[in-house]
């Protein structure tokens, strides 16, 4: 089975934002691979006429009218905020955007 | 940078393009939970813990947006999926709390259409490849720069409102041989959507709100090439003339780049409307880094057969037919239909008679007065700040004789200058023709005793000469007189005949 590569993880982990040092991009290529190791042996049971599945449920069409319902206050949307001004959820310089 | 003619671009080069609108659904509430919708509202005063992305928070799909994704494909000549999900769009940007967008991936609910529309009389199709349900992401303030740009902002300040509102993506086929006219045809496009966009009522798609946004891909390859030349994607291009400069800033960019040897680079750009030019944003993330998956947290929508054809039976009158009608009803040429629809014009003329206003008044109005102002302010005739229903109370105080044209002019730019409705024009500058026989008559006799030799001229016949006595009353009474009874009582008064 080959494995995730180092080159993966970096990338991914650029993706998610997040700084991992050179021997966490090891360490977590080799967890991701036992992960999709586990998740891979599913795989080996389906058989031809089962179809991939991403829902387990036989279900279609949940859906709710158009109708208002209340929304939390803006002081109780912001609590959980690590920062906010303005009203506003503040959050760090984005970088790397323009 | 010396950008080449748009002449000599098209001389050497085959721009294809691809428009990519947003459309914001006019619903009341956001696409996946109850939240409302409104514009302007205080910031994060429409948030809930789904459209935060709080954890144990679950989604549920709002049955209204489905059914105007439905009635919009249709419209649009679509085939609509029998069974399609939503997917995670997975990016890392503080506009979407949950850290992704719930859009649709490779089973958009609409796909397969056209839709038709007309430059200069002729009709050119514009191949739709799909329509595709998604959601709104919130509106970051970037604070600390100098312009209210990212770059040197110290942070940035995030509004949620927006975020969850549903949104209709409608992309484009690459549209090829359009040749010259492909900045009219992208123009063209963005105007009959947005016309068949409110006609089903599905959204106002007022582009100067952000209801309704419009993505231009342009590329060029060499005349008789098959092969697409690499593509610019400006984002963001928020009104028809826009569309059109846009498209045709960058087809003389690719061009300038091309000829002198360079390469186009995949990137997103940004418009300019200052001066109609586009910059370099960021370079295009490709697809699968989005790492798009099937939203777990909701279930597929499978629209049935009957449902489909149920909602077909609603379609209103399409934007093309009724112009052929209108044009019909109005006994317009084909040129002068042509005037009324590049200037935007046809709801709001509608509007205007519905109101009741004669046809003929409420076109002249939007055709003449009105469609000048815009061009002067640089806006869209819907922008102006006058109502369809004010324009009618205009034109009805000209029927009943109480404005002249001159005056009601003066009452327009009363009303565009925010001074309040018609009436209260009239009131407080005192608009109104005098009628007043007596006024009038005095008015006529002093501008007859102030202008002796002129008297004389017309006593002797030479009626001609009325002109600088009429001139003389109209002045006395700032314009507010009906220049033709002066002359009328101005000969009377001197014994001539008219
Ligand atoms: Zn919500």
């Amino acid at each position: 089975m080959p494995g995730i590569t180092r080159e993966e993880v970096a990338h991914l982990a650029r993706l998610s934002r997040l700084e991992l040092k050179d021997e966490e991009l090891d360490h977590f290529a080799e967890q991701l691979d036992a992960i999709i190791d586990a998740v891979a042996r599913v795989g080996e049971i389906a058989a031809d006429d089962i179809p991939p599945t991403s829902h387990p449920l036989p279900l279609t069409n949940v859906m709710r009218p158009d109708e208002v319902r209340p929304s939390l206050t803006p002081q109780e949307a912001l609590a959980g905020a690590p920062a906010s001004e303005e009203q506003r959820f503040k959050v760090p310089q984005i970088l790397g955007e323009d | 940078m010396d950008l080449v003619s748009y002449e000599d671009a098209l001389a050497s080069y085959d721009p294809v393009m691809g428009l990519e609108v947003h459309v914001e659904l006019g619903t009341n509430t956001k696409m996946f939970c109850g939240c409302a919708t409104t514009f302007g509202a205080e910031p994060n005063s429409q948030v809930c813990p789904t459209c935060l992305g709080l954890p144990g928070s679950l989604p549920v799909v709002n049955a209204t947006a489905v059914e105007s994704a439905v009635r919009i494909g249709l419209a649009l000549n679509c085939e609509i999926a029998e069974w399609c999900r939503f997917a995670r769009k997975n990016y890392f940007y503080p506009d979407m709390p949950k850290n992704f967008q719930t859009s649709q991936y490779d089973e958009p609910i609409a796909f397969n259409g056209y839709l038709d529309v007309e430059v200069d009389g002729e009709t050119f199709r514009v191949e739709i490849e799909r329509a595709h349900m998604e959601e709104d992401t919130g509106k970051s303030t970037h604070v600390g720069g100098a312009t209210g740009r990212i770059h040197g902002a110290d942070h940035s300040l995030l509004d949620y409102n927006r975020a969850g509102i549903p949104l209709i993506e409608i992309v484009t086929k690459p549209i090829e041989g359009a040749g010259e006219r492909a900045p009219e045809v992208a123009k063209a496009y963005v105007a009959e959507l947005r016309e068949l966009i409110r006609a089903l009522g599905v959204s106002e798609a007022r582009m100067e709100l952000g209801q309704m946004r419009c993505d231009a891909n342009v590329s060029l390859r060499p005349i008789g090439r098959e092969k697409y030349g690499t593509r610019s994607e400006t984002k963001n291009v928020n009104s028809l003339r826009s569309v059109e400069r846009a498209v045709r800033f960058e087809i003389q960019r690719h061009a300038t780049v091309l000829k002198e040897g360079g390469t186009i680079v995949q990137e997103t750009r940004h418009f300019h409307e200052d001066d109609g030019t586009t910059t370099a944003g960021r370079v295009k993330e490709e697809a699968e880094d989005y790492r798009y998956f099937p939203e777990p947290d909701l279930v597929p929508v499978a629209p049935s057969r009957d449902w489909v054809e149920e909602l077909r039976g609603t379609l209103p009158e399409l934007p093309r037919v009724r112009r052929r009608r209108v044009q019909a009803d109005w006994g317009l040429s084909d040129h002068e239909m042509q005037s009324v629809l590049n200037a935007g014009a046809i709801d709001l003329i509608l509007e205007t008679i519905d109101a009741g206003a004669p046809a003929d008044a409420a076109r002249k109005w939007w055709m003449g007065e009105l469609s000048r102002r815009a061009n002067e302010d640089g806006v869209e005739l819907s922008a102006l700040a006058i109502t369809p229903t004010e324009v009618a109370r205009v034109s009805a105080l000209v029927v009943e004789g109480s404005l002249n044209d001159k005056l009601a002019r003066q009452v327009i730019e009363g009303v565009l200058g925010g001074e309040g409705d018609p009436d209260t024009v009239v009131e407080k500058r005192g608009l109104r023709i005098v009628s007043d026989e007596g006024a009038l008559g005095t008015a006529v006799d002093e501008a007859i005793a102030a202008n002796p030799g002129v008297a004389d001229k017309i006593r002797d016949g030479k009626v001609a000469a009325a002109g600088a006595l009429v001139g003389a009353v109209m002045k006395a009474t700032r314009g507010q007189a009906d220049a033709a009874r002066v002359k009328d009582l101005i000969l009377e008064k001197l014994g001539a005949q008219g």
